[in-house]
């Protein structure tokens, strides 16, 4: 084994431990990662972007923040100093082009480091590259890149999951020990159950979305990706917070996650909704997370059969008021301020143009769906429609979270598809979401959680939900159940 | 549920999306299909309901009128695909009726 081997093992924070022992160094730790990725990316297609200089000069600077530490003994090294991270392409990071997956923002360089990216690299991480996503984050697949797709490390020939796709891959692939991600409808979630990994989707409100370009206004939450809950703990506790620079975020203080000694869950309340165990599941995603569910039994919890009963109309409510937002949020790109031109010899032309070339099939689905719900004669038929059944899908949860301290769901109805099974029928894909829409229509949190695998080897996960601002209990019981399992700590085998 | 061509084309046009034959085409089916499914809200009686445009406590956020540091002008023009003098450069819009 040579030394690139060994240090793709590192969980964020045992190379935290080891950096700061001097054990290893970033530039060692930040080798690796970039080593691996010129290794294994051809295949997996994860990143967009990779600054390899960058990365390496960020890593000998933590070193040397490091020596300077060690010399002086004091306590104020940034939390994460050294670590390398990735972040999703639909977030800004100075320095690198942001494309969202699309062609209508090639070459975009933004002049700014989004909020949860820039609290990260002031707690000194180093972001090795942008990771793939469907295009402005509409999809589940990450098909909808007009950049390729990229491919799951557990099978090559099936999607990731999406949109956060290329995040949720590169983590299981160990090319990045964490990395950003973004959750509309799913998209941390459902990447993360299929690619056997841990990501957390975050209250609406809890992080700011500063710097995330704008999809769904009401739903877009930031989370992250990594191995376990203690991992991503690690990172959410220094992004999530108050930013003054988004109005929707709140001041809330979020406990601090001390999850080392958490071994039980007495106490605790777990919901199971009956609506999410439908017909059509797969059945070895049904038994997995049914297992776990009795796995948290074991640890303490109490379990109770309780009923969400709007979760069937959350797909409908979502594909109107997510492509509602949408249409209004992606009137920006115009060829004017940002991203290439098609030209024409009057402006509402190059507008018209410049869209309806560079934008691809999906998001122009969207906004027309989206123009068409919020149309006069039919606003108030689908879109305002649309916000009233919200409301009862948010009273579900209010009314149960009376009952519960959390809800265990499965994550998607199925495990990781083909590529190419879902691109000719829209409606088919969008079913995917199911089980994840509901908590961003509520806007409570999610954690998603690696809890078992098919029969052809794929990962299988469960979703915890809890009530708005209570990620700490989504931590304690990710961390609980992943005390006494180790499905997160399984890898794919793609090392040639 | 019905759509006409007619009124695809109108929400391309709403949209500002130039869309080629094909495209209009194959949208109106799937919005027709999409459509059939949404229209399962109307099952729903919400006389009576509010709606919910955002999950966080209704609420105001006010701040002091001052001027802090923000991007500059170069900067926000740097991925403009013309500029000039400052500004962003487009086009002639030219006096055309936009309802023909």
């Amino acid at each position: 084994m040579n030394a690139g081997s060994d240090l793709i093992g590192f969980s964020v924070r045992g190379a935290v431990e080891a950096l700061r022992k001097g054990d290893i160094s970033s530039r060692e730790l930040t080798t690796a990662c970039l080593n691996r990725i010129e290794l294994l990316d051809d295949k997996i297609h994860a990143f967009l972007a990779i600054d390899k200089e960058r990365a390496l000069q960020e890593a000998d600077k933590a070193d040397r923040l490091m020596v300077e530490w060690r010399r002086k003994a004091d306590n104020d090294l940034p939390r994460l100093v050294g670590i390398p991270i990735a972040v999703k392409d639909v977030l800004t990071v100075k320095g690198f082009p942001c494309t969202c997956g699309s062609r209508i923002l090639e070459g975009f360089e933004p002049p700014y480091n989004g909020t949860a990216v820039q609290r990260l690299v002031d707690a000194g991480v180093i972001i090795v590259g942008k990771t793939n996503t469907d295009e402005f984050a509409m999809g589940s697949s990450t098909e909808n890149s007009a950049y390729g797709t990229t491919h799951n490390p557990w099978d090559l020939s099936r999607v990731p999951g999406g949109s956060s796709g290329g995040s949720a891959a590169a983590v299981a692939a160990r090319l990045v020990p964490a990395a950003l991600g973004t959750d509309t409808g799913g998209s941390v979630r459902q990447p993360a159950s299929f690619c056997g990994v841990t990501g957390i989707k975050p209250t609406y409100g809890r992080v700011s979305r500063y710097g995330l370009i704008a999809y769904g206004s009401s739903l877009d939450t930031v989370g992250v990706l990594s191995r376990d809950a203690q991992d991503v703990a690690a990172l959410f506790e220094i992004f999530a917070g108050h930013d003054h620079r988004d109005a929707t975020s709140m001041d809330v203080p979020l406990p601090p996650l001390e999850l080392g000694e958490i071994r039980e869950l007495k106490g605790l309340r777990i919901g199971v909704p009956q609506e999410y165990f439908i017909e059509g599941i797969q059945s070895a995603v049904e038994a997995s997370v049914r297992e776990a569910i009795e796995k948290l039994a074991e640890l303490g919890a109490t379990i109770e059969e309780i009923s969400l009963p709007h979760t069937d109309f959350a797909l409908p409510v979502y594909y109107l008021i997510a492509p509602a937002e949408a249409s209004a949020n992606l009137a920006r790109y115009d060829g004017v301020r940002y991203g290439p031109r098609e030209e024409a010899a009057e402006m509402w032309e190059v507008f018209r143009n410049t869209r309806g070339t560079l934008f691809g099939q999906e998001v122009k689905r969207r906004i027309m769906l989206g123009t068409y719900a919020l149309s006069a004669g039919y606003y108030d038929a689908y879109y305002g429609q649309a916000q009233k059944v919200r409301t009862l899908i948010r009273r579900d949860f209010e009314a149960v979270f009376k009952q519960v301290d959390l809800i265990a769901a499965p994550v998607a109805p199925t495990t990781a598809f083909p590529i190419g099974e879902h691109t000719d029928d829209p409606l088919a894909m969008y079913l995917e979401d199911v089980f994840t829409l509901p908590a961003n229509l509520a806007g409570v949190p999610g954690m998603a959680f690696p809890v078992g695998f098919d029969e052809d080897g794929l990962p299988i996960g469960m979703q915890l939900m809890a009530p708005h601002f209570k990620e700490d209990i989504l931590f304690q019981a990710t961390h609980a159940y992943q005390s006494v399992t180790d499905w997160h700590l399984r890898r794919p085998d793609i090392d040639d | 549920m019905s759509l006409t061509r007619k009124e695809v084309e109108h929400i391309a046009d709403l949209a500002r999306l130039d869309l080629a034959d094909d495209e209009l085409e194959r949208y109106r089916a799937q919005l027709i299909s999409i459509l059939e499914h949404v229209d399962r809200l109307k099952e729903l009686d919400t006389a009576d309901i509010p709606p919910t445009s955002s999950v966080l406590p209704e609420r105001s956020v006010l701040r002091q009128d001052e001027t802090k540091p923000g991007l500059t002008k170069e900067q926000l023009l740097q991925n403009a695909p013309d500029a000039i003098e400052g500004q962003f450069r487009v086009p002639p819009v030219l006096d055309k009726d936009r309802s023909e």
